[in-house]
């Protein structure tokens, strides 16, 4: 344990409101009435759903195909019924739809027919591929599928696998427990990880507050006969960062810019590490994780639970206090709340938060920038805050980004310690997002204009060609009529004006375009007879028999329509009024 | 002979300078006009022709010679205050009614395979060929509504672009600073 | 609605940020009612209504939240820092005039709280001592003591101003002397007069020095300022005036004078950190911090004026944007590579 550590700059010291959900042991949730499985639940493409309403599934089952390599796929939390495959609200902030299969349980929670097997006999490809149908993604909170992120650079020897149990958001504990509870299982996974990539040190960083853990870690490692380092890194917020812990376990800064590959680093959580283990050696697939129940609660907890359970069934776990008022998923310093409460827990939900105006009391209103500076001495990024407020605010995009907006880890900090109480992170937000609509809308653009282009030299090209042939044709017929005229004329017949001779030609192929087009619009006729029958079909019916009244109202409203227009004036307004 | 040769010396530096900036015009001359690429640049490419030009690039040139920056309905508020500033001209309300996004739906019970609507896209975006069905690419569909009017059998009807999860932005904080309750004064 | 993350927040605000700038002024300005007379706490009350009432109708035009803008407490510190730089007699509604021009030009008429390019106090006092030349340079000196009650009725202007109070600074006193003397006064003769010069046994302006550096030590620690701009002041003011007084020391007064006089600690820890008008990376400071140290030397030894650091400020208040922009700090991972700082 004689490592130097490194430091990063910036970083905040909030209260870490750990130990409320650290009394009790990890608890397994009861089965919920209905899961809700999202089909996208990590980066990259969205799964296709291999289930339809009606299917019987069982605990493990495949029910989202993984879609191109960055992908992960998605599986029945337990055994039973899909009720269907539909639109549901996301646990994102945004509050919008997307594709769930919702499953109806039979309370069996009969698994599939697992396969474990012994990685060691596999190829790196086949485990990364066990790991992508297994849906293992990263559980810190990115969920980016993990098994791409095992393949060492080719240039770059891996010198560093960085193992992420610092845990650095106030209130969760997840991760503090899977790691005192199930440490060989843990450092297990992180055996499967070191062997695809093959690292010079394997490092797992704990925040010093966590010392239970840290041993149970250290344990492990030994029981299992590792030669990991497990390291105790200083409290700060956010030394749980990947780039952070990266930086104080290793001293390198990787930049938004670079992989963390191509500094031959790479950033691995725990829990994922665990579930890469139950994936390959249980056969288990990702149906579940450790979610901290906390906040304004009676009973803080962490539970083991199945993907796709309503968040408010599993607060209920906990009994919230009478004033919660709404439901944080993650931190306090990253989190957001939840558009309502019925959302499913999903693989990126570590930890839920019961809100309430006591727990985190409402902001102040915001007061203008004074510049004083501390939310850039605050960044553990090194960047300035302020200035690429500054230019948010103005929606100077390009700006932002020269002072660098999309280094930005959204972590909090600025806003932390911010006097003036500026919502920063929502601005740097909202610039990026609005960078990318229009990088999206320039693409569009560009491709727009790339294909009128080309249709434009398409059509001249093709108005050429045209021109050359008819031109052809034409010299060829006046060739032939010259020819013919020479001969009658060596026969001594009376000789045509050349005039004559070419002014016939071109006749005989616009006649032939002539029938095509009357073809044509006898068809187009005829589609707009059917059309307009169509339509027809969807006249007012039961104008019959109306009461005086009625038939007033109705008039009325002809004659607006007539008025404006709607109505072809040859339909008489009064015509139905006798 | 002072005042002369203050002349001489005035006269020569106008000589040189005039000489330098002639060299600097003919070594460092523009080709084309940049102005026109970067009016083009912001509009939207839609080649919808809303704005009374045959597309983008015209009326791009148009608005390099004084045409009014407020007639591309497809770029909207947002398109003219961009024009606004890279000409340093005023920024005008626009000319017609800001729609949102749209792409083109073909009706396919109604279509009647006419290639009418093909030869009306400007980007090339419906495929079809004579008396078989036509269908929108839709990433490809511009919105711009220049298919609907060909159409023999109205079959085409254009579609609001929903916001879905991964085009979702984030809002513009609330920027609470000038809601001031003027009774405080007391 | 609620507001966005992060929800846990540290209980800070600009009122709390401007409340121990205050705070951090109190030893300097009890060492000044000490040595000079409590007048100054009168001034200081004067200020601050002045700039109460300038600022409230400087909202009340603008529309902007009365309570939320006039409890953030910087109308305060201006206040009291313009009635800390004006001679402590000087009359009531010179003081006055000087907060509402600050408050209404220098802050508001720019945009208000956070907006303002030029530090509001220095603005007045430049303004001031423009207008004013006379009265912004009669400053008691120290070793009369009226009482309050004639004190007071000078500053209301109910009594004249009588000969004794229209003595000089410590520096303005120097350079007379060294400019009558055109040589032939020596600066450690001059500093033997104690009534003018004190020293640091007796009573001189050098203990309300003394307070501002305890108070501005005091908002280091708090980490509301940081070391940059007031090392590099203190450092290149020692450092030219060292140079100087090394040079020939029967011309210029030694480092530890000029540090000790006039607004030289006010200016290094109150007026040069504010960060609405300085630079913010920590290179910008470093330079923003250097330079106003020098121009106050120049502008106080070589120029017309007593003293010299209201304008080395607005004179680096107007380069601060430029140091700002040629300053940025390299972000993370864009450093050269393993060049980490090991604790």
């Amino acid at each position: 344990m004689l490592m130097n550590l490194f430091k990063f700059k910036g970083g905040v010291k909030p209260p870490t409101n750990k130990t409320q959900s650290l009394g009790l042991p990890i608890a397994m949730a009861p089965m919920p009435s209905r899961l809700v499985v999202p089909l996208h639940q990590s980066i990259g493409g969205t799964p296709r759903p291999v289930v339809e309403a009606g299917d019987k599934v069982l605990k493990g089952q495949l029910i989202g195909e993984a879609d191109g390599w960055i992908s992960a796929a998605v599986h029945a939390p337990t055994s039973g019924t899909v009720v269907e495959v539909a639109m549901h609200v996301q646990p994102h902030p945004s509050g919008l739809d997307a594709m769930c299969v919702v499953i109806e349980p039979d309370g069996k929670d009969e698994w599939i027919v697992r396969e474990p097997v012994d990685y060691k006999s596999l190829t790196p490809e086949q485990v990364r591929e066990r790991l992508q149908q297994a849906g293992v993604v990263g559980l810190g909170g990115a969920v980016f599928p993990t098994h791409g992120k095992l393949t060492a650079s080719k240039t770059v020897p891996m010198e560093e696998m960085v193992v992420n149990g610092a845990e650095c958001e106030p209130f969760i504990t997840c991760d503090d427990l899977l790691m005192r509870e199930r440490a060989e299982e843990v450092v297990r996974g992180i055996g499967i990880f070191r062997d695809l990539l093959q690292p010079k040190k394997v490092l797992i960083g704990i925040e010093d507050n966590k010392p239970e853990a840290a041993a149970a870690m250290r344990a492990a490692v030994e029981a299992v006969g590792e030669d990991f380092e497990v390291i105790q890194v200083p409290t700060l917020y956010p030394a749980g960062g990947a780039k952070q812990l990266i930086r104080v376990l290793t001293g390198k800064e990787v930049p938004a810019s670079k992989r963390s590959t191509d500094l031959g680093v790479q950033c691995f959580n725990v829990a994922t590490a665990y579930t890469a283990w139950r994936a390959i050696a249980h056969g288990e697939p990702v149906v579940s994780r450790l979610v901290t129940i906390t906040g304004n609660v009676h009973e803080p907890r962490n539970y083991e639970v199945l993907i796709g359970t309503p968040m408010d069934e599993l607060l209920k776990l906990a009994t919230p206090h009478p004033d919660t008022d709404g439901i944080v998923m993650g931190g306090p310093m990253m989190g957001f709340l939840v558009p309502q409460p019925d959302v499913p827990v999903v693989k990126a939900t570590n930890c839920l938060i019961a809100h309430s105006d006591r727990l985190f009391p409402p902001k102040a209103p915001e007061m203008p920038c004074i510049r004083c500076g501390s939310c850039a001495q605050a960044c553990p990024h090194e960047l300035q805050p302020f200035e690429m407020y500054w230019f948010s605010r103005a929606k100077n995009f390009g700006k932002t980004q020269e002072y660098h907006i999309f280094d930005c880890i959204e972590c909090g900090c600025c806003s932390f310690v911010c006097p003036s109480r500026i919502p920063l992170v929502q601005y740097f937000r909202f610039a990026k997002s609005e960078i990318w609509a229009r990088e999206r809308e320039k693409n569009a653009a560009d491709q727009a204009k790339e294909r009128f282009e080309f249709k434009q030299y398409r059509e001249e090209r093709e108005k050429a060609e045209k021109a050359e042939k008819l031109a052809k044709a034409a010299a060829a017929q006046a060739a032939k009529k010259a020819a013919e005229a020479a001969a009658a004329a060596a026969a001594g017949e009376v000789p045509a004006p050349a005039a004559e001779a070419s002014s016939p030609a071109p006749v005989a192929a616009p006649s032939a375009a002539d029938a095509e087009k009357a073809a044509k619009l006898a068809t187009i006729q005829a589609a707009m007879e059917r059309a307009k029958a169509q339509r027809e079909a969807a006249q007012p019916k039961n104008t019959e028999h109306l009461t005086p009244e009625q038939q007033r109202a109705a008039e009325e409203i002809e004659s607006r329509r007539a008025t404006a227009g709607l109505v072809p004036p040859e339909t008489p307004v009064n015509e139905k009024s006798e | 002979m002072d005042i002369l040769l203050a002349i001489a010396i005035m006269a020569l530096g106008a000589v040189v300078l005039g000489a330098a900036l002639g060299f600097a015009s003919i070594k460092f001359k523009v080709e084309g006009d940049p102005l026109i690429e970067k009016i083009e640049a912001i509009l939207p490419q839609t080649q919808c022709g809303q704005c009374g030009y045959p597309g983008c690039k015209p009326y791009a040139e148009a608005i390099a010679n004084g045409e009014e920056i407020n007639k591309c309905p497809p770029g909207g508020t947002e398109g003219v205050q961009r024009l606004a500033d890279l000409l340093g001209r005023e920024v005008k309300p626009l000319d017609a009614e800001e729609k949102p996004k749209q792409v083109a739906i073909i009706d396919e019970n109604t279509c009647i395979g006419c290639t009418l609507c093909i030869q009306a896209c400007p980007v090339d975006a419906i495929i079809g060929a004579a008396k078989q069905m036509h269908v929108i690419i839709g990433q490809q569909c511009t919105g711009c509504e220049l298919c609907l009017p060909p159409c023999p059998v109205e079959c085409i009807h254009m579609e609001v672009i929903a916001e879905n999860i991964d085009s979702w932005k984030w809002k513009y904080p609330v920027v609470e600073i000038k809601a001031a309750p003027i009774k405080e004064a007391a | 609605m609620f507001a966005p993350a992060p929800f846990l927040l540290k209980d800070t605000s600009v009122s709390q940020v401007m409340t121990q700038v205050c705070i951090a002024l109190v030893p300097g300005i009890a060492a000044y009612a000490w040595l000079v007379g409590p007048a100054i706490l009168v001034q200081l009350v004067i200020a601050s209504l002045a700039a109460l009432i300038a600022e409230t109708a400087m909202l009340h035009i603008q529309k902007k939240p009365l309570a939320m803008f006039l409890s953030d407490g910087s109308a305060i510190v201006t206040a009291w820092l313009i009635a800390l730089t004006f001679p402590p007699l000087a009359p009531w509604w010179l003081v006055a005039t000087g907060t509402v021009f600050a408050i209404v030009v220098a802050k508001h008429l720019y945009g208000g709280l956070g907006q303002n390019p030029f530090n509001p106090a220095m603005v007045a006092f430049a303004i001031c001592i423009v207008s004013f030349p006379a009265l912004m340079s009669q400053w008691p000196s120290v070793g009369l003591q009226l009482p309050l009650v004639d004190q007071l009725n000078v500053i209301l202007g109910l009594a004249p101003r009588v000969d004794a109070l229209s003595g000089a600074t410590p520096l303005d006193a120097m350079k007379t002397a060294l400019k009558l003397g055109e040589g032939s006064q020596d600066v450690a003769a001059l500093l033997a007069n104690q009534d003018i010069y004190g020293n640091f046994a007796g009573r001189g302006w050098e203990w309300v020095a003394f307070g501002y550096l305890i108070g501005g030590l005091w908002m280091w620690q708090r980490k509301l300022i940081t070391w940059h701009v007031p090392l590099a002041f203190i450092a290149s003011l020692v450092a030219i005036s060292g140079a100087l007084w090394l040079l020939n020391p029967a011309q210029f007064a030694s480092p530890l004078f000029h540090l000790l006089s006039g607004g030289a600690m006010l200016g290094a820890f109150f007026i040069a950190t504010d960060p609405v008008s300085g630079c913010t990376t920590p290179r910008g400071k470093l330079i923003f911090g250097a330079g106003a140290g020098l121009l106050a030397y120049i502008i106080r030894v070589f120029g017309g004026y007593p003293d010299g650091v209201a304008f080395a400020v607005l004179l680096m208040n107007l380069c601060a944007p430029v140091i700002d922009l040629l300053t940025q700090p390299k972000i993370f991972g864009m450093k050269d590579a393993g060049k980490g700082d090991r604790p």
